[in-house]
C-alpha cells in the first residue's frame, strides 16, 4: 500500500497546478505605443530610485530617471556646463536682479494632455514655496528648494535653519511669459534651476495625484500617489512603470514630444547595486551601459571594446583646516607650511584615476571664475620646514588632530585611507605630530568635522549645478564650525558676488575672491577627479555630462 | 499532534515577546543612526538634528519602545528609513525571492546531495566516494561570491547560457500576484515569464547550494554508512528482501534523521537571505535588504527582520519534529 501513496501525492500536486494556472489574470495589456517595435535601452543604476517626484530627492539616481520624464525652464548644454534654454526661451533680470522674466516656449503639451503655459510654471513655484510644514520641509525632502530659497510661505517651527525666503512669488503676465520676483539677487538663479528639483510639473496631475501629501504622519511618512506612480512632465520620455520586485523602472517615448522624437522606443533603468554586477552585466551584453565605472576598470573596460566617456571634473577634493581648533592653526605661516609639505601631485598619480589634477583653488578649472593667476603653493618640504620654525615651532612640536574616513568612497575620494597614509607620511616628514582620528563616515565623521572636532580633516563636494559660487559659497561665505574663521572680507565679497545680477561681472568677481582664499588659505584644495559613464560598443549618441545630466532620446542603438 | 503543534506554537509567544525588548533596547544603544546617511556631505548639522527629531530618536527609550509595540500589535512594523515604504510590503517583494532561492538551492543541494552520498556509502571506497569526500571539502572551502562570480563569467560572459543578474530579465514586463515569479508566471500563464524567472535562479542558486549540498553529502554518507552496519539490515538481507525494500524502508529512513536536522538547519539558514550572493547577482531578495538596514540603521527593518527570522526557525524546528515522527514511527510527539 506504500508505494501508490506517492504517486498519487504527485498526481494531486499536478492535479492542482493545473487548476491553479490561470487562477490570475495576466497584468500585460494589449497597447504597444509601437515602442516595441522600437529599440529599448537598459541602463544600470546604483540603486533604486526613492520617488519618482524629483521635487522630494536630491540623489543622483532618481534625477537620472526624472531628467529623461521633466524638463526644466533652463537647461545645461548637452554635454557642457553652459546654461541654455529649456522650456523658456529667453530669459532676463531686471537692473536690480530681483524681478526675473521668462518668455515660455510655444506648443508645449504635458504628457497628460495639459497645455504647458505661465500659469503652469507659477503653480510648480507657488506649491515648492507652499510647502506645508513638518515632513515636506525636512532637509532631505525638499534639499534643493531650501538651498536656492531658504525658506517656506511658512517655515517649521524650530528650524534654526529657515529663514525668510528667496522667492517671493511668480506671475503670469501673458500665456507664455512668467515673472518671477526675488527678495534679493542671488547668484542661484536661474542656474540653479537646471535642476531637476525644479523641473515643471502638470498641474492638472499635481492636484488630481495630491502630490504634496508627503506623510500621514511624522513617524510613518508616506508617498502620495502622484510620487509612486503618475509623475508627469513635458520630457522626451513618459512613464510607464516602476516593478519594486525588480528594481526596474520603464520608460516609453513621448510621441507628442515638441522636439526631436526620441530614437529609441523604451528606456529601462534597471538597479544593480554591486559595481562588479553591473560591469559583469554590460560585458555579457545584459546592459547597455552604466554610470560612474570604478576607475580600475576603465583600461579593461576600453580593452573589452566598451565606449569610456571620461567627463570634465566637476568636484573637488580638499583638506579642511578648523582654524579655532588649534592656535597653531591661526597662523599664516602654519597653514602655509602645511600646504607646502603636502605632495598633492605624487598622491594623485598614486591614487586617483587617470585624468585626475591636482587643484589650485576651491574650485574646478571648467568653471568660469576659475583665476590661473592664484597664490600656489609647490610641494616644498623644506620651506615647510622654514614656515613652521618661523612660527615657532620646531621638529616635533606640533601635534595636530588629523580625522579621516571609513567605510566610504565618493567620486573625489576613492579611497580614503591610502590618501590619509600618505599626506600623514608628508606632514611627519615635515616635523609635524599627526594624531589619526578614523571614524566612519556617517553619522560620525561628518557630524564631528562639521561640527569643528577636527584640527584637519579632508572632504569634498560634487557641483550641484554650474556655478563657482556652489563650491566657495557653500564654504566661504558665512562663519562655519567646520572651517573655524571669521574672514570678513571673504564673507563681504562672496555676498556681493551672490547679489551680482550680471553673470561676467560677477565671474570675475569670483576670480578676485578665488585669489583671496588661496591668500588666507582656509585650507588646501587637493584634486580634481574626472567620472566616467561607460556604454557597450554598440551604443551611439548620449553625451556625457559634467553634472551626470546625461540625456537619452538621442541614442543609437546599433546592430 | 494537534496539540503537539498548539502548544509548541503558544510557547513562542512569551520567546517573540523577550526577544523583542531585547533587541529594541540593543539596537538603539548602537552607535550612528539614519540622521544624515541620505544627505551625505550635504548634510548640516541642523539638517542631521532635524532628521534625528523626525524619527523621534530624542524621546527616551521606553517612550519609543511603547510606541513600537503599540504598532507590533496591530502588525504594523514601521516604515523604513531608507525607502519610506512600510516595512510589511517591503518583506513581501523581497522575503519570496529569497524563498525561491532557498527552495531552489536546497532542491538542489537534497534532491543530488542524498542520492550522491548514499551512492557513495553504498559503494564505499568507490571512485564515487572519494570523489564525494574530497569534493566536498572544496565545495566547503570555497568562498561563496567567488563561486558566485566564477559561474557568472563562465556561464554567463563566456558561454551566455544564463543570465547575469536579477531575478527577472529587464523589460520582460512580468505580471506579479504573489512575488513568487516563477509561481506568478504559471498562476497567469505568462509562459515566457515562468521560464525568464527559473532561469534567473539557476545560477545563484548553485552557489548558494554549495555548502549544503557538501554538508548533506556528507551527512548522509556517513549516516548511512552506519545503518548499513545495524543488525537490523543484516538481518533484513537473510531475510531474502529485495534490495529496494532494504534501501527504502530499512536503510534511509534510519539514515536520514540527522540529516533531516541538518536539511532544518540549513533551510533557516538559506532564508535569513544568502547576502553575498544576492549582492553579486543583484538578485533583490530579502538577504541585501537587511544587510543595507544594517549599514543605514535602519531599525524598523532590522527589528522585523530578526523578529521574523525567530519565527522561521521556530517553525522549521517544528516542521522538523514532525516529519521525524513520519519518519520513525518511534519518535512519539508527546
Amino acid at each position: 500500500m506504500r508505494r501508490p501513496r506517492w504517486k498519487a501525492g504527485i498526481a494531486a500536486a499536478a492535479a492542482a497546478a493545473l487548476a491553479l494556472s490561470g487562477c490570475a489574470e495576466s497584468g500585460r495589456g494589449g497597447d504597444n505605443d509601437g515602442a516595441d517595435n522600437d529599440a529599448t535601452l537598459i541602463f544600470g543604476t546604483e540603486g533604486e530610485i526613492k520617488t519618482l517626484d524629483p521635487t522630494f530627492s536630491s540623489d543622483s539616481i532618481t534625477s537620472r530617471v526624472a531628467n529623461q520624464i521633466f524638463e526644466t525652464l533652463v537647461r545645461l548644454k548637452p554635454g557642457g556646463v553652459e546654461i541654455v534654454s529649456g522650456l523658456a526661451e529667453s530669459w532676463e533680470p531686471d537692473e536690480s536682479g530681483t524681478v526675473w522674466t521668462f518668455h515660455l516656449r510655444d506648443n508645449v503639451t504635458f504628457h497628460d494632455g495639459t497645455e504647458f503655459n505661465a500659469e503652469a510654471v507659477c503653480f510648480n513655484f507657488d506649491r515648492w514655496h507652499n510647502l506645508p510644514p513638518g515632513l515636506a520641509q525636512d532637509p532631505d525632502m525638499s534639499y534643493y528648494w531650501q538651498a536656492l530659497s531658504g525658506g517656506f510661505a511658512e517655515n517649521t517651527p524650530d528650524r534654526d535653519d529657515l529663514g525668510d525666503p528667496l522667492y517671493v512669488g511668480c506671475e503670469a503676465t501673458d500665456e507664455l511669459t512668467a515673472v518671477i520676483t526675488l527678495s534679493r539677487p542671488s547668484s542661484k538663479f536661474p542656474g540653479l534651476l537646471v535642476r531637476q528639483q525644479f523641473a515643471i510639473h502638470s498641474p492638472t496631475a499635481l492636484e488630481k495625484y495630491d502630490a504634496d501629501n508627503v506623510g500621514g504622519t511624522a513617524d510613518a511618512p508616506q508617498w502620495p500617489p502622484y510620487s509612486l506612480e503618475h509623475p508627469t512632465g513635458t520630457g522626451p520620455f513618459k512613464f510607464e512603470s516602476w516593478d519594486r520586485a525588480n528594481q526596474e523602472v520603464t520608460l516609453v517615448r513621448n510621441d507628442d514630444y515638441w522636439g526631436g522624437k526620441a530614437t529609441i522606443g523604451r528606456l529601462i533603468f534597471r538597479a544593480i547595486p554591486d559595481e562588479g554586477a553591473r560591469r559583469q552585466a554590460l560585458l555579457a551584453g545584459d546592459i547597455h551601459g552604466y554610470d560612474q565605472p570604478s576607475p580600475s576598470d576603465w583600461a579593461a573596460l576600453q580593452d573589452a571594446g566598451m565606449r569610456l566617456e571620461i567627463r570634465d571634473p566637476m568636484n573637488l577634493l580638499y583638506i579642511a583646516f578648523t582654524i579655532d581648533s588649534h592656535p597653531a592653526l591661526e597662523k599664516l605661516e602654519v597653514r602655509q607650511a602645511i600646504a607646502h609639505a603636502l605632495n598633492r601631485q605624487a598622491m594623485v598619480d598614486a591614487v586617483m584615476a587617470e585624468g585626475a589634477e591636482v587643484a589650485s583653488q576651491f574650485g574646478p578649472p571648467i568653471l568660469p571664475g576659475w583665476n590661473a593667476d592664484v597664490p600656489q603653493y609647490e610641494y616644498d618640504p623644506d620651506k615647510a620646514r622654514d614656515l613652521l620654525a618661523q612660527a615657532g615651532y620646531d621638529e616635533g612640536e606640533l601635534e595636530l588632530d588629523f580625522y579621516w574616513p571609513t567605510n566610504v568612497t565618493r567620486p573625489y575620494m576613492p579611497d580614503p585611507q591610502s590618501i590619509f597614509e600618505l599626506f600623514q607620511r608628508d606632514l611627519e616628514e615635515v616635523g609635524i605630530v599627526v594624531n589619526p582620528v578614523a571614524e566612519p563616515w556617517s553619522p560620525e565623521y561628518l557630524a564631528d568635522v562639521q561640527s569643528g572636532k577636527a584640527d584637519l580633516h579632508f572632504l569634498g563636494w560634487t557641483a550641484d549645478y554650474p556655478d563657482m559660487y556652489n563650491f566657495i559659497g557653500t564654504w566661504f561665505a558665512r562663519p562655519l564650525p567646520q572651517w573655524g574663521f571669521n574672514n570678513q572680507a571673504i564673507f563681504d565679497a562672496l555676498a556681493e558676488a551672490d547679489a551680482e545680477p550680471d553673470a561676467d561681472t560677477r565671474y570675475a568677481m569670483y576670480e578676485q575672491i578665488n585669489a583671496q582664499i588661496m591668500e588666507f588659505l582656509p585650507g588646501v584644495p587637493i584634486s580634481h577627479t574626472p567620472v566616467a559613464i561607460v556604454f557597450a560598443p554598440n551604443v551611439t549618441g548620449v553625451p556625457p555630462s559634467p553634472l551626470l545630466d546625461e540625456r537619452f532620446e538621442t541614442a543609437q542603438i546599433t546592430g | 499532534m494537534t496539540r503537539f503543534i498548539i502548544r509548541r506554537l503558544l510557547q513562542v509567544i512569551p520567546t517573540l515577546a523577550a526577544l523583542s525588548v531585547l533587541l529594541f533596547i540593543w539596537l538603539r544603544r548602537l552607535p550612528g543612526g539614519p540622521d544624515a546617511a541620505l544627505l551625505g556631505e550635504r548634510a548640516t548639522p541642523e539638517a542631521r538634528a532635524a532628521i534625528r527629531e523626525r524619527l523621534g530618536l530624542d524621546e527616551p527609550i521606553l517612550v519609543q519602545y511603547g510606541r513600537y509595540m503599540k504598532d507590533l500589535l496591530r502588525l504594523d512594523f514601521g516604515v523604513s528609513t531608507q525607502t519610506q515604504q512600510p516595512v510589511i510590503d517591503e518583506f513581501l517583494i523581497r522575503f519570496p525571492g529569497t524563498v525561491e532561492l532557498a527552495f531552489t538551492a536546497l532542491a538542489i543541494a537534497v534532491g543530488v546531495g542524498i542520492p550522491v552520498g548514499y551512492l557513495a556509502a553504498r559503494r564505499r571506497g568507490g571512485w564515487l566516494d572519494n570523489l564525494v569526500v574530497s569534493g566536498s571539502m572544496v565545495g566547503i572551502c570555497t568562498p561563496v561570491f567567488f563561486l558566485a562570480f566564477v559561474l557568472k563569467w563562465v556561464f554567463g560572459e563566456q558561454l551566455g547560457w544564463l543570465p547575469t543578474f536579477g531575478r527577472q530579465s529587464p523589460g520582460i514586463n512580468a505580471t506579479h500576484v504573489t512575488n513568487f515569479f516563477v509561481l506568478d508566471g504559471l498562476l497567469t500563464r505568462e509562459w515566457d515569464a515562468a521560464w525568464d524567472a527559473f532561469l534567473h535562479l539557476l545560477l545563484p542558486a548553485i552557489a548558494v547550494a554549495s555548502i549544503p549540498f557538501a554538508v548533506i553529502v556528507r551527512m548522509t554518507r556517513a549516516s548511512v554508512l552506519e545503518v548499513l552496519n545495524e543488525d537490523y539490515v543484516r538481518t533484513a538481507e537473510a531475510k531474502g528482501l529485495t534490495d529496494r525494500t532494504i534501501r527504502g524502508r530499512h536503510v534511509l529512513r534510519n539514515a536520514l534523521l540527522p540529516v533531516v536536522t541538518a536539511i532544518g538547519v540549513l533551510a533557516g539558514a538559506l532564508l535569513s537571505g544568502a547576502v553575498l550572493t544576492e549582492t553579486v547577482f543583484a538578485f533583490n531578495g530579502i538577504g541585501r535588504f537587511v544587510y543595507l538596514a544594517i549599514q543605514n540603521a535602519d531599525y524598523p527593518v532590522l527589528m522585523a527582520f530578526i523578529m521574523f527570522i525567530a519565527l522561521t526557525f521556530v517553525t522549521i524546528n517544528l516542521l522538523v519534529d514532525i516529519s521525524y515522527s513520519i519518519i520513525d514511527p518511534r519518535v512519539r510527539v508527546h
